[in-house]
């Protein structure tokens, strides 16, 4: 059961503020990557406020609770603002992301002992093994909960990610849901100007995944059927993988659609124009 | 020079695996990880026994590494298996930033290290396994000498809450630790008290340096031996302990000199107590084909090598 249980108003609503906190933790240390973070904002607002059977009050072994692994560990400000906003550290603390001393490190890590982060991340391509641990752990413990994993599409570039893909479906590994972020860009362009996916849907079948796709992932109607329907689809000899399209930079209308906002923060007079599209729903931090 | 008896000699990946087994059943939360070489690691008995706890990857040890560290976060311990040159230097990165920056309590077990794998060459012979490893905050380096040694150490790291790395090989070595003795992760071990000079030694080497301390009381030099099996803790107190008696010191080990147990004690001496040093170890080189005898001699970890070492740090003292 999701602590929360919130409907799609009461999603939104969150989200408009996940979306302020991204871009006032960037713009304030002028560092970080607020194109992605705004891209997955309804994907990670959904899981925590709605999908997930989690407790703020956070337990590192996470038994009995769904656990949410992110493998693009760069954006960390919307994962921060998202544990943040449903309980598991003060809103207060988004003031310190990436600053000295702090618990918000650029990318997730546990060293600090920030509330809601289990494994560090950054370096690419690591999440989905480490999400297939703690799912196979999970089934050791006879633990029923699921396990959520987010990549990226240029991070699917890493050739880890491919053993990964190949382990789980041998193995069984059904309680695992892996989205993809597929927003088409990475840092130097394009994915497909990079590196090409090809066919990703046909990719991940022939791996024998069970393969979802989500049209909208900027868009809650189209997001909650389909993270509804991957848990259904739980437990039935095969990982589930979503393909979620998504626009990097959404909800900012100069940040979107480009990979120009990958790792780049707002000035002054961007911030403030970013600011009056996103309304400020649950307080500033 | 103390006598070291030992009824049988054998391997310490065998150790290994008896340790697993034994683990296997006393630790319900022990699991096992193999990138395709249940063989090569002795993993088999463990296996067989314990099926639903024991889980293939194929060759793929990044994704190994990465399944490890997810499972201790359902209070799992995992022991992945794989040859010393897959589970160091081909997934370092994974190490680093999911086992040893996340603090997670993966055991990962290193098979055929150094030069004695032999006859497969440069390729799967690597030396420089411990400096990668000690490099990494939170990680613990062990590098057991013999059976005994090996299985006790396999049993203890599972108590042990934190990443380690345990390295040990494939060759037939004397079996002469008490099998009922217990081991103590960062405690080093006298073997033989002397006066003139100390050899410390890990892994393969210690025999080697029992060997080398017998052949030094034949030409009158009282050799203090000790066996660092654990490299990182280094019990520094051991070492400076000894070294103030005998003034002088070799390290000896199966790995190239740069990053290797030498390294870190010339780190303590330099800091608390300037000594001569001399290293036996592998000159900054890769290795090669060759049986193990033949490449332990080539590339100077024998006894004879430890015997000439001693000699050069005794001429060496004030």
């Amino acid at each position: 059961m999701n602590p929360f249980n919130y409907d799609a108003d009461q999603l939104l609503n969150v989200a408009h503020q996940v979306r302020r906190d991204i871009v006032r933790m960037v713009h304030a240390v002028n560092s970080g990557h607020p194109g992605g973070s705004l891209g997955c904002t309804e994907f990670l607002v959904t899981l925590y406020f709605r999908q997930m059977t989690h407790d703020p009050a956070f337990n590192m072994n996470g038994i009995g609770e769904d656990l949410f692994f992110l493998s693009n560990g760069h954006i960390s400000p919307v994962w921060y603002s998202v544990l943040a906003r449903a309980g598991y550290f003060d809103p207060k603390e988004l003031a310190t992301f990436r600053k000295l001393n702090s618990r918000l490190q650029g990318h997730p890590a546990t060293e600090e002992g920030l509330p809601g982060i289990r494994i560090a991340s950054g370096s690419l391509g690591q999440g989905p093994s480490v999400a297939i641990g703690a799912a196979q752990a999970k089934k050791l413990n006879n633990d029923n909960s699921l396990v959520y994993v987010l990549t990226g599409d240029g991070e699917l570039e890493e050739g880890q990610i491919w053993e990964a893909a190949m382990y789980a479906p041998h193995h069984k590994v059904d309680n695992l849901i892996w989205t993809v972020d597929y927003n088409g860009q990475q840092i130097d362009g394009p994915v497909d100007a990079v590196m090409s996916l090809g066919n990703l849907r046909a990719k991940f079948e022939a791996f024998g995944w069970k393969v979802l796709n989500c049209d909208n992932g900027n868009n809650f109607a189209s997001l909650i059927p389909v993270l509804d329907e991957a848990k259904s689809l739980s437990g039935q000899g095969q990982p589930i993988c979503i393909l979620m399209n998504t626009q990097m930079g959404y909800g900012v209308d100069f940040m979107m659609g480009s990979h120009k906002w990958h790792g780049v923060a707002p000035n002054d007079a961007q911030l403030e124009q970013a600011l009056v599209q996103l309304k400020e729903t649950l307080n500033d931090y | 020079m103390k006598d070291f008896p030992y009824s049988e000699s054998k391997d310490t990946r065998s150790g290994f695996g008896a340790g697993l087994l034994e683990l296997g059943r006393t630790n319900p939360n022990v699991v096992a990880l193999c990138a395709d070489l249940v063989g090569s690691l002795k993993m088999g008995d463990f296996i067989k026994e314990f099926p639903e706890r024991f889980f293939q990857v194929g060759i793929a040890e990044a994704n190994m590494i990465g399944i490890a560290a997810g499972m201790t976060i359902g209070g799992k311990i995992p022991f992945t298996g794989t040859f010393a040159n897959f589970s160091t230097g081909r997934v370092y990165d994974q190490i680093r930033q999911s086992v040893a920056y996340s603090g997670k309590n993966v055991k990962i077990c290193a098979s055929h290290a150094g030069l004695t794998l032999g006859e497969d060459g440069a390729t799967h012979q690597i030396l420089e396994d411990i400096g990668m490893m000690k490099m990494l905050p939170h990680m613990t380096v062990i590098n057991p000498c013999d059976f005994n040694q090996t299985k006790a150490a396999t049993i203890a790291i599972a108590d042990y809450e934190g990443p380690v790395y345990l390295r040990f090989g494939r060759p037939v070595v004397p079996n002469f630790t008490p099998a009922d003795q217990k081991f103590e992760i960062g405690k080093a071990l006298m073997l033989n008290e002397g006066k003139d000079v100390t050899i410390l030694a890990t892994g393969h080497l210690v025999w080697k340096a029992i060997l080398a301390g017998k052949l030094l009381e034949e030409q009158g030099i009282d050799a203090e031996i000790i066996n660092i099996h654990t490299i990182k803790p280094l019990d520094t107190e051991a070492i400076l302990a000894s070294v103030r008696k005998t003034g002088c010191v070799v390290t000896a080990e199966e790995h190239n000199y740069m990053g290797g147990l030498g390294e870190s004690v010339a780190r303590v001496l330099a800091q608390q107590l300037p000594t001569p040093q001399e290293f036996v170890a592998v000159q900054d080189t890769f290795g090669e084909s060759g049986t193990p005898e033949q490449l332990m001699e080539k590339y100077g970890l024998n006894e004879q090598s430890i015997v000439d070492a001693a000699k050069r740090a005794i001429a060496r003292k004030q």
